[in-house]
C-alpha cells in the first residue's frame, strides 16, 4: 500500500450519484478533503448530508462515481476501511439498554482492544469526554448531549485516522457545543481528519473547509473566508421606518437576492452585478424609506443564503 | 483470535441486554412451565367423563342397572334424561350432551338373545340374536368422542345378569411398552420440549438483526470490523443455554410431576437437543434477515411455529398423515427432534440408530448459518 495516487487527501470523491427510486439524493458530487482538517457539511434537512456520509463510509453504494477514502476505493474494499474510521451517526446508535462503560467496553472488544489497554483507553475516553460520573448510567437515562459525547468517545475509541460526525450538536447546548469543538480540534490536532455536518452556521464557521449541500448537490465549497470573499452579492444593512414593508418591496427586484430582518434593520444582498449595490438602492422609487444603509462584511449566513437561493426559485 | 474476541463481545453485549429485559427474562422460564402444566394437565387422549343422556322407553331394573354399568367404565357420565328421542337429538345438537343411550322397551328380551351373554337359549333366528341391546347416538364430529363411545360397542355384559364375565380368548395378544399405563403426558412431556424450543429459539433469534435495524444499532454496527458470521454466532450463543435451561425444566417438571421417564442417555440427549437448539436458532436469524420490522419477524415465526405444533407430530401421528404433508414435515427441524427425543427419554434408543434425523438437523443448521450470513449485508442498501 505506497504511494496511492490521491493519498495527500483522506476523501476524494468524483462525479458521486445516488439515487432513492427516482429521488436524486445526491447529484454530482465532487469532493476532496485534506487530511488533518476539520471539513464541514453545510445543508438544510433533507439536503444529502446524512446520504453523503453513508457513502464515503462505505454503508451505502453510489448509484454512479468513483470514492476513495484514505486510499481505498469504495465500495469495494469498505471491510478494510472499517478499521480506520469512526463514525457517529446522527441517530444515537449506541445500545440504550447498556451502561455508558458496558458500550465502551463492547465497542473496545469488537476493535480487538482488551485487558489492560482497554480499561486505559476506556478510562482516558471517559475523562475526556466528562462521563466519569455516569459511567454506570444505561446510555437510555442520560441528557441529549451526554450521548452524543458518549457517542463521540464510540467514534474515537479506536483512534480512527478519519472521523465522521453527523450532527454531532443536534441536542447539545451553546455552551457544551463550544467545548465538544474543543474537543474536535484536539483530535485534528492529534492528527485526525474530521468530516462533520452540521445546520448551525457557527458550526460551520469553525470548519477549516466546508461544503454547501442542498437538495443533493453540492453548491459552494473552500474555507469560510473564501466562500464570504468570493459570494455573489454585496451585505448592505439598511435603516427604515417601515422595514417591513421595504422588504416586500424590495423581494420583487431582480437584483436582489434576499432581504432579512434582523431587528431594526434590513439585511439586504445584492446581486455582484451591481457595482454600486448603495447608488442602486439610492435610485430605487422606493429610496426614500431608506434612511441609511452601508455594506457590511458577509456572513456565512449570507452566503448560505446566496447559495441556496437559486435552488429555491 | 480477534474473531473469537468480536463474538464474544457480541456475546456478552446480548446477555446484558437479556438481563436487563426483565419480561423476556421472565419469558424464558415460564413460557416452558405454564405451557407444561397446561398441555401436561389439559391434553389428554384417553377419554373419560364424556357427558351423555338417557332415553330409556323400557323403565325397567334391568335398564337402570345397564346404565350404572356403563357409568362404572368411567368413559360416559349420564347427566340427563330425556323422554324422547327427538328431544335427545336436539340435545345434542346444542352441545348439551355428545351422545345419547337410547333403551328399547325389549331390552330384557334383547339381552337374553344377545351372543355376549352367551346363554344360549332360548332358540332364536339369526336376525333376533344379532340384535344389539340399545342403542347409541353419537355427535360424531369430534373423532376422539366418537371413538370413546365406540369403544363401548363391545362391553361385556354378563355382569348385568350376576354372572361372571365370559373372558374369551382375544384375537391378539397386545404387549404395551414404554408407556403400559397409556397416559397422554408420556408422549406430550417430551414432545413438548420441540415445540416450546422452537416457539422460543426462533422467536427470540427472528427478533435479533431486525429488532437492532429498528433501533439504529446497525448502523454503527456495520461500520465496525465485526462480521456478519461473528455476529450472528454471537447472538445465537446466549440462547443455547437459555434453550437447554428450558429442555430441563420441561423433562424435570415432567418426571417429577407427571413421572415421564427419562430412559435414555443423558448425553445423546443433550447432544440432539443441541442440535436442535442450534437448527432453530439458525432458522430465526434468516427470518431476521429477511423481516423488515418485529411484526414482520413475528408472522414470519408463527408461520414456521404453526406447522411444527400440528404436522411434526406433536399433536397427530405422522404416519397418518398424507404423503404432501408428510414431505412438509421432514423439512422441518421439529418433526426430526420430535423423533429423536422421544426415541431417547421414551424408548432409550441408541442415537446412532437415528443418525439420519441428527444429519437433517445438522445439514439444516450449516445452510441455515451459510444463508443468515449471506443475507446480512454489511450495507444499508
Ligand atoms: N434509505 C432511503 N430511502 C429513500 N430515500 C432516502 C433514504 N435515505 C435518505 N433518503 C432521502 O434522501 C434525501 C436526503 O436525505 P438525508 O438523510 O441525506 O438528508 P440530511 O441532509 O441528512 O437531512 P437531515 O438534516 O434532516 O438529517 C431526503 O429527501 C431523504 O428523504
Ligand atoms: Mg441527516
Amino acid at each position: 500500500m505506497n504511494t496511492v495516487p490521491d493519498q495527500e487527501f483522506a476523501i476524494s470523491a468524483q462525479q458521486v450519484d445516488r439515487n432513492f427510486g427516482n429521488l436524486k439524493a445526491i447529484q454530482n458530487l465532487d469532493l476532496q478533503v485534506e487530511k488533518q482538517r476539520i471539513y464541514g457539511f453545510l445543508g438544510p434537512n433533507g439536503s444529502g448530508k446524512t446520504t453523503a456520509i453513508r457513502l464515503l463510509t462505505g454503508l451505502l453504494k453510489p448509484s454512479a462515481g468513483s470514492i476513495s477514502v484514505l486510499g481505498y476505493k469504495l465500495p469495494k474494499n469498505a471491510e478494510k476501511l472499517r478499521l480506520k474510521i469512526g463514525y457517529m451517526t446522527q441517530k444515537f446508535s449506541l445500545y440504550d439498554d447498556l451502561t455508558v462503560k458496558e458500550n465502551l467496553q463492547f465497542l473496545a472488544k469488537i476493535y480487538g482492544l482488551q485487558g489492560k489497554h482497554q480499561h486505559k483507553r476506556i478510562s482516558k475516553l471517559l475523562s475526556i469526554y466528562g462521563l466519569d460520573q455516569k459511567a454506570n448510567q444505561l446510555a437510555g437515562n442520560m441528557s441529549g448531549g451526554q450521548r452524543q459525547r458518549l457517542s463521540l468517545a464510540g467514534a474515537v475509541l479506536h483512534q480512527p485516522e478519519l472521523l465522521f460526525l453527523d450532527e454531532p450538536t443536534s441536542a447539545v447546548d451553546p455552551e457544551n457545543r463550544r467545548e465538544f469543538w474543543e474537543q474536535l480540534f484536539d483530535l485534528c490536532d492529534q492528527g485526525t481528519t474530521i468530516l462533520v455536518s452540521t445546520h448551525y452556521m457557527d458550526e460551520a464557521e469553525r470548519c477549516h473547509k466546508l461544503a454547501i449541500l442542498e437538495a443533493g448537490i453540492k453548491r459552494a465549497d473552500g474555507s469560510p473566508d473564501e466562500l464570504m470573499a468570493n459570494m455573489n452579492a454585496h451585505v448592505v444593512e439598511v435603516l427604515s421606518d417601515n422595514i417591513r414593508n421595504l422588504k416586500n418591496q424590495l423581494f420583487t427586484l431582480n437584483e436582489i437576492i434576499s432581504a432579512a430582518q434582523l431587528g431594526a434593520r434590513l439585511r439586504v444582498l445584492v446581486n455582484k452585478k451591481v457595482t454600486d449595490p448603495i447608488g442602486f438602492l439610492k435610485q430605487l422609487p422606493m429610496a426614500e424609506q431608506i434612511k441609511q444603509a452601508q455594506i457590511v462584511r458577509p456572513s456565512l449566513e449570507d452566503v448560505f443564503v446566496t447559495c441556496t437561493g437559486e435552488g429555491r426559485q | 483470535m480477534n474473531s473469537f474476541l468480536r463474538i464474544q463481545a457480541v456475546f456478552i453485549k446480548e446477555l446484558m441486554q437479556l438481563k436487563r429485559d426483565r419480561m423476556t427474562f421472565g419469558m424464558v422460564i415460564m413460557i416452558p412451565l405454564i405451557q407444561l402444566m397446561l398441555f401436561g394437565f389439559a391434553i389428554n387422549t384417553n377419554i373419560r367423563h364424556v357427558p351423555v343422556g338417557v332415553v330409556d322407553h323400557s323403565q325397567t331394573g334391568l335398564s337402570r342397572v345397564l346404565v350404572q354399568t356403563i357409568s362404572a367404565t368411567q368413559i360416559v357420565n349420564f347427566t340427563q334424561h330425556y323422554l324422547s328421542i327427538q328431544q335427545a337429538q336436539q340435545a345434542i345438537a346444542s352441545g348439551e350432551v355428545h351422545a345419547v343411550l337410547i333403551i328399547p322397551k325389549d331390552v330384557s328380551q334383547r339381552l337374553v338373545r344377545n351372543q355376549s351373554v352367551g346363554l344360549g337359549s332360548p332358540p332364536s333366528s339369526d336376525e333376533e340374536t344379532s340384535r344389539p341391546i340399545a342403542q347409541w347416538l353419537v355427535d360424531s364430529s369430534d373423532t376422539m368422542i366418537a371413538a370413546a363411545i365406540k369403544s363401548l360397542r363391545n362391553m361385556p355384559l354378563l355382569e348385568l345378569l350376576n354372572k361372571p364375565p365370559n373372558r374369551g380368548t382375544p384375537t391378539f395378544a397386545v404387549t404395551l411398552l414404554y408407556n403400559p399405563e397409556q397416559r397422554t403426558a408420556v408422549n406430550i412431556v417430551p414432545g413438548l420440549v420441540a415445540v416450546i424450543l422452537t416457539m422460543t429459539m426462533i422467536m427470540f433469534t427472528s427478533a435479533a438483526i431486525v429488532r437492532e435495524r429498528e433501533r439504529g444499532n446497525l448502523e454503527m454496527l456495520i461500520t465496525t470490523p465485526v462480521r456478519s458470521f461473528e455476529l450472528m454466532l454471537g447472538k445465537i450463543i446466549p440462547y443455547v443455554f437459555i434453550g437447554l435451561v428450558q429442555t430441563a425444566i420441561i423433562l424435570g417438571l415432567g418426571y417429577s410431576v407427571f413421572a415421564v421417564p427419562i430412559n435414555g442417555s443423558l448425553l445423546q440427549l443433550g447432544a440432539a437437543t443441541l442440535l436442535f437448539i442450534a437448527a432453530s436458532l439458525v432458522l430465526g436469524l434468516v427470518i431476521s434477515t429477511i423481516a423488515k420490522n418485529q411484526l414482520q419477524s413475528m408472522q414470519m415465526t408463527i408461520f414456521v411455529l404453526l406447522p411444527s405444533i400440528l404436522l411434526s407430530g406433536f399433536m397427530f401421528p405422522y404416519d397418518g398423515m398424507p404423503l404432501a404433508a408428510q414431505y412438509i414435515a421432514e423439512a422441518l427441524p421439529a418433526t426430526h427432534f420430535m423423533r429423536l427425543i422421544r426415541g431417547i427419554v421414551l424408548r432409550d434408543v441408541d442415537v446412532f440408530n437415528m443418525r439420519f434425523d441428527l444429519y437433517w438437523l445438522l445439514i439444516f443448521t450449516l445452510i441455515g448459518l451459510a444463508i443468515a450470513s449471506l443475507r446480512f449485508k454489511k450495507n444499508l442498501d
